[in-house]
């Protein structure tokens, strides 16, 4: 049995940016302020502990260091200018935890609907859905580490419940590929 | 009575003897036993007793579909009623009580019913208790309550933990059986991801028992084989104590998995729930013998051929030392075989057929067993125990022909294949009239998203009740499946003569007789109750099932499904088929409770929303208020103070001094893009376009049917950003409604919104000393000249950047600071520390509530209630007349919506000044067709007012604005009725002077 | 417990991921309308048993409204797709009558 641990992250910063994914002025922007490509549809792109997560057709998620915040909203504003856009700070509004072990997908087949197997949901893809009864985005990082980014209100909520199916150990059903 | 013989038991562990108690007795068993192997290995034949006769009830079956043995099981909060002791595992230490019968299970008072059940037929308590009336409540109704129900309901909390898993495989096969383990090697050969889950905790099923042979092996060796092939495929996933528990849309399967029932001290949690999606379904879930209907059929001692054959081959248990064999097929000669084979003595097979031929009927004769034909049962004789047949010809009426002492009957009446999961979603039946079951249809196949057959019956359950057919079937079905061609493993049985319909026994039974043969067992529902039903005009089944009780027991009709259908399709003079079935529905055998709820208990019962404030308030001892899934404070008491005291205090401090009230969870919606003030302009009733940069104005939304849904105040934050807030529980639900319109409708404007609700912590410094506060924390330019009402800036306070509103919800003068969430505990802690000159005082929802109220300011929800349009609460003023549209616009233009009899807001004065009653009516002259009083208008909010010092409400009233200083009568519960005068809805500084300044 | 393949995000979603909004390609009928009109599109649904077209959001996942054709009877998917359209895609109408030769759409 493989130990999964739960840990809440420090605050990152994050910015929700909305607008037409396809203008290569976004695209650019985004590389500029955090490092990251772009990522395909459902995936998380990420370069060191920054990241762009695809959020929607026409939203992304970008994570960057807290302080990096205001310069990086002035600089996607002065980018995106004549291009209808929406970019603002969501850092108080959410929190990040990660899952790190082996085990980590057994942990979160107890609380999300969504196929979390080797197959449907390899490291770099994203899935937006629900954990237990609130909404949550998860995303692969590695074989062995997720993040999971959930509304603020309910940290405690996801806190206990990612900590109750991890205590409850493992169901043995999701096995590394061979 | 029942025994221990001294050797056997293929699943019996010996070398680990168990102690368990029942009853209080202590009693001993073996590792692999179940409750019900142990009891009658001990010689407990009794086990409990019907639910409406209280007749004594011992075991029938050894499986799932076992209708009597229900126990209470463990002690104290581990203690669960209703456990049937077949399906559970013995353990050391178990702890078992019999159900449903006071003092004893020996000595029972309610047996009494047994002797009134000449009374007592179908129907009786429908037509027994509706007259007289007054006799209901205080005679039938205890009666019954005493009467209803079975076991014992725990009165702790249960210990245990439990856990669902949501798992996506691309085959799933239920029933661990040697059709299911073949059709899972197949399909794990195929490089398939399969799961096969089985019901109990071994592999395959019956063949071991009925001694098969397959692959040139014992079938127990070919199960052993098989499951450690599968076992080495990293793809294929193994369960027992798994059972299929329902089939769904789009190959949703629940599964019920027994993690550690049999070993109760084992770690983690004690049932998981699998929430399935396959791609495709497996059944391979068998079938169920069934019992013969003959009179005394339900006295301990009378059980199913295949379980007396169980609990000797599987557990080393003798079902009695003189076993009477009746049957009308050939697997029940499989019994007789057994138990001679086990050394014990069988004293007649009875064979209701004329003129059986068979390999197993030859068998039988060459041991030296008596096979009586055209004969059967004509009654089972015995209370608490049997003690002999009468054996009659089978198409006579009963007389006897002899007597046969015997303490065990081993009955057959064929079997039927369990198609409950096959049924769940939409798999239709066939009635096989040669063999008498309903069989899956396969032309008619519950399909799946693609509209093809999603779930698969094969082997026993398709209908294939021998083992060599079973394999083929199952091999063709895994074929079809699969795309490649499989082979079936090679079975050798032997050769089964045709079995002939038995209903009743004997077929010219008469009523004394009928009245004492069991359909269904755990309910009391005879032959003769599905007789008289028929008689009395009920022709469809799911009629007669609802009559009778028939099949509505804990086991669902497993047992007495087929044979009640048979009974009563003979009472209408119809076929079986045209009588049909009653629905299957899941889970097949009960589920825990806990396993439904998993992790959703306790602390994590459900999501609580907390604001940045939440720990201060709860330090605070905040007594608190239920907003959605958030926590808000209603109000924050000091030692010894009422709630009401709070209220006023808090009210009063901040009408005098200052307050403070955290308001971060109203809804915070961005709004930016070329088009969001033409959006702004119909997602809001006023004109929200023309708003100026830097200001802010109360708006109001409407559904597209004109109804009020939300308010709040918007401000402009730039050019193209507007700023919507919305009440508390409106946040999502409003910017679903944006998006949905954007996305769904005006999906060319150039729009974005995003719901910054959480993204902020938002605090409403409130009082003639707030400007003071915020001015000691640094605030600039916030004086009545420069910073105006409805105005919004942003600047810096105690350091942290904020955006300011100047807006007011209570009527004082009120700046609502919003800041950061993460900072919001610092600016929280900061305003406490510069209003502390000023008494400031934390006030919660209440004090907000009734603020409100004196000021006349509506509140979504209390005087909302889906049915309000603005124009009936006097907000005509925030309907702007200059739009050609906004949504709701067109629907307020319909002729109820202009009607001028429409209730309209008022404020209400109770002469006496008492608290009107919550949701009081106006009563209004005469009464209604139904005799109720005529109503003119109701209270929709209503508190002690501690700034006025009297009860205050608003009301929507007929004609209200129009009826001023009119007084009207409200009505109370129970009590005398209020008066009240109709006045302004604004109660405190009606000019505004207060928080203009 | 149905599933529908979202076609902004392409997961597979299940249906508690999803919230159902109920018919669609409705047309929206402002204040200009006569009563009539406005009665048809807030009030009356075809309700159809079989083929029926139908709006259910992402709620849960990209937040999105998205439409989907199935049969109200079997519940077999024909398809899903953008809500930016008036009219459901050729090659749904095609899927459907390949499936249910002689259909027709109500309205």
């Amino acid at each position: 049995m493989s130990e999964v641990t739960i840990r809440k992250q420090a605050p990152r910063g994050m910015i929700t940016l909305r607008g037409d994914l396809s203008v290569p002025a976004l695209g650019a922007a985004c590389a500029e302020v955090n490092g990251c490509d772009l990522p395909a549809r459902g995936q998380a792109a990420h370069a060191g502990e920054a990241a762009t997560l695809w959020m929607s057709s026409d939203e992304l998620l970008l994570l960057l260091p807290q302080a990096d915040v205001p310069d990086a909203l002035t600089r996607i504003g002065a980018a995106l200018a004549g291009s209808h856009h929406l970019a603002v700070d969501v850092s108080d509004a959410r929190t990040l935890f990660s899952i790190e072990g082996a085990g980590l997908r057994d942990v979160l087949g107890k609380l999300t609907p969504a196929d979390v197997s080797a197959a449907a949901w390899p490291p770099g893809a994203l899935r937006r859905t629900r954990l237990a009864q609130v909404a949550a985005a998860i995303w692969l990082r590695t074989e062995t580490e997720a993040q999971l980014i959930c509304f603020r209100s309910v940290t405690d909520y996801v806190e206990a419940l990612l900590h109750t199916a991890a205590k409850a150990g493992q169901v043995g059903f999701h096995r590394p590929l061979r | 009575m029942s025994t221990r013989l001294a050797t056997g038991g293929r699943l019996l562990d010996r070398r680990r003897p168990m102690d368990f108690t029942f009853n209080g007795k202590r009693l001993r068993g073996y590792a692999g036993d179940t409750l019900a192997s142990a009891l009658l290995g001990q010689g407990q034949v009794l086990v409990g007793r019907s639910f409406k006769y209280h007749r004594p009830r011992g075991l029938v079956a050894s499986g799932a579909e076992e209708p009597n043995a229900l126990v209470n099981l463990g002690r104290g909060a581990r203690l669960e009623p209703n456990q049937r002791a077949t399906t559970t595992e013995l353990f050391d230490g178990l702890t078992a009580t019999s159900q449903n019968h006071w003092p004893s299970l020996e000595f029972d008072v309610g047996a009494v019913n047994a002797r009134l059940s000449r009374f007592l037929p179908a129907g009786f308590y429908y037509k027994m208790f509706i007259h007289p009336r007054p006799l209901w409540k205080y005679v039938y109704e205890p009666f019954i309550r005493h009467s209803a129900g079975l076991g014992k309901a725990p009165t702790e909390a249960d210990p245990d933990t439990y856990e669902q898993f949501h798992a996506h495989v691309g085959l799933l096969i239920v029933g661990g059986g040697i059709s299911g383990l073949q059709a899972a090697l197949a399909a794990g050969q195929a490089g398939k991801h399969v799961m096969l889950v089985e019901q109990t905790a071994h592999w395959g099923g019956r063949a071991p028992v009925d001694g098969v042979t397959i692959d040139g092996m014992p079938a127990d060796d070919w199960v052993k084989n098989t499951v450690e092939a599968l076992e080495n495929m990293p793809n294929v996933v193994l369960r027992t104590r798994a059972m299929g528990a329902g089939v769904y849309d789009h190959g949703f399967v629940t599964v019920y998995e027994r993690l550690t029932d049999h070993a109760p001290e084992a770690e983690g949690p004690r049932h998981r729930l699998w929430h399935i999606r396959a791609g495709h379904v497996v059944l391979a879930s068998g079938a169920i013998e069934r019992p013969l209907s003959f009179a005394g059929n339900d006295i301990p001692g009378v059980m199913l051929a295949s379980a007396v054959r169980d609990y000797v081959e599987n557990w080393g248990v003798s079902c009695g030392d003189r076993t009477v064999v009746v049957t009308n097929n050939d697997d029940a000669y499989r019994t007789a075989l057994a138990l001679r084979h086990a050394g014990l003595e069988v004293v007649a097979i009875v064979d209701a057929r004329t003129t059986p031929d068979g390999p197993l009927l030859r068998e039988a004769r060459d041991l030296g067993i008596r096979v009586l034909t055209g004969k059967g049962i004509g009654a089972a004789k015995g209370g608490k125990s049997l003690e002999s047949v009468t054996i009659c010809a089978q198409a006579g009426e009963g007389a006897p022909l002899e007597e046969i002492a015997c303490d065990c009957v081993a009955m057959s009446g064929g079997w039927s294949p369990v198609v409950h999961l096959w049924s769940h979603t939409g798999g239709k039946l066939t009635w096989d009239a040669e063999r008498c079951f309903f069989r899956p249809d396969p032309t008619r196949a519950p399909t799946g998203a693609d509209g093809q057959p999603s779930v698969t019956i094969a082997g026993t359950a398709n209908g294939h009740l021998r083992s060599a057919e079973a394999l083929c079937d199952t091999a063709e079905a895994m074929t079809a499946i699969l795309g490649s061609d499989i082979q079936a493993a090679e079975a050798q049985d032997a050769d089964e003569g045709p079995l002939v319909p038995v209903w009743l026994m004997p077929q010219g039974a008469g009523l004394p007789l009928r009245q004492k043969m069991w359909l269904d067992y755990q309910n009391d529902v005879k032959v003769s109750d599905v007789q008289l039903a028929a008689r009395e005009g009920y022709e469809s089944v799911e009629h007669t099932k609802r009559y009778t009780t028939l099949g509505m027991a804990t086991d669902q009709g497993k047992l007495s499904n087929i044979n009640g259908l048979a009974t009563l399709s003979q009472a209408l003079g119809k076929d079986i088929p045209k009588v049909g079935t009653t629905t299957f529905r899941p889970p097949y055998t009960p589920i825990s409770m806990g396993s439904i709820a998993a992790e959703a208990r306790g602390e994590i019962f459900q999501p609580l929303r907390k604001t940045p404030l939440h720990d201060w308030h709860a330090d605070r001892g905040a007594y608190w208020e239920p907003v959605g899934h958030w926590r808000r404070p209603y109000c924050f008491p000091r030692d010894g103070e009422s709630h009401a005291d709070a209220v006023a205090r808090e009210i009063n401090a901040t009408r005098q001094g200052v307050g403070l009230l955290d308001t971060s969870t109203l809804g915070k919606i961005v709004v930016k893009g070329p088009d969001a003030g033409r959006f702004m302009d119909l997602l809001y009733t006023n004109m929200m376009s023309t708003l100026p940069v830097g200001r802010c104005r109360y708006g109001l939304m409407c559904s597209e049917n004109g109804f009020l849904m939300d308010d709040g105040v918007v401000a402009r934050l730039d050019d193209d950003t507007w700023l919507c807030h919305t009440t508390t529980g409106g946040a999502d639900r409003i910017h679903a409604h944006m998006e949905d319109w954007l996305q769904c409708e005006w999906w060319d404007f150039k729009v974005f919104t995003a719901n910054l609700t959480e993204q902020y912590a938002q605090i409403a410094v409130v009082g003639p000393k707030a400007r003071e506060v915020l001015e000691k924390l640094g605030g600039t330019g916030l004086s009545a000249e420069e910073f105006k009402f409805m105005d919004w800036r942003e600047t810096t306070l105690a350091d942290i950047p904020a955006r300011i509103f100047r807006i007011s919800f209570s009527g004082e003068l009120s700046f609502e600071v919003a800041v950061p969430a993460g900072r919001g505990r610092a600016l929280w802690d900061a305003l406490l520390e510069a209003g502390a000159a000023f008494g400031i005082t934390p006030y919660g929802t209440e004090a907000l509530h009734v603020m409100r109220a004196e000021k006349g300011f509506i509140m979504i929800g209390d005087e909302t209630d889906g049915t309000i349009i603005p124009q009936d609460l006097g907000l005509g003023w925030a309907i702007s007349k200059k739009k050609d549209d906004y949504i709701g616009k067109r629907a307020q233009m319909r002729s109820h919506m202009a009607d001028p009899d429409r209730w309209q807001l008022v404020g209400l004065e109770t002469l006496d000044g008492s608290v009107l009653p919550d949701g009081s009516y106006a009563i209004a002259k005469g009464k209604t067709a139904n005799g109720q009083r005529n109503t003119q208008g109701r209270v929709t909010s209503t508190y002690h007012s501690p700034t006025i010092g009297r009860g205050i409400a608003m009301g929507l009233v007929l004609h209200g604005p129009d009826r001023m200083d009119e007084v009207l009568e409200f009505n109370t519960v129970d009590g005398p009725t209020v008066k009240a005068r109709i006045v302004s809805p604004v109660f405190y500084d009606p000019e505004g002077a207060k928080q203009n300044v | 417990m149905l599933t529908f393949e979202c076609p902004y995000c392409g997961v597979q979603a299940d249906e508690t991921e999803l919230s159902p909004g109920g018919e669609a390609h409705l047309t929206r009928h402002g204040p200009e309308s006569s009563d009539e009109a406005f009665e048809g599109y807030l009030f009356l649904r075809e309700n159809p048993r079989g083929v029926h077209f139908e709006r259910w959001r992402h709620s849960f996942g990209c937040g999105k409204w998205f439409l989907a054709a199935r049969c109200t009877m079997t519940l077999e998917v024909f398809g899903t797709y953008a809500a930016q359209t008036t009219e459901p895609p050729q090659d749904i109408l095609d899927k459907i009558t390949g499936r249910r030769p002689g259909w027709r759409r109500l309205g």
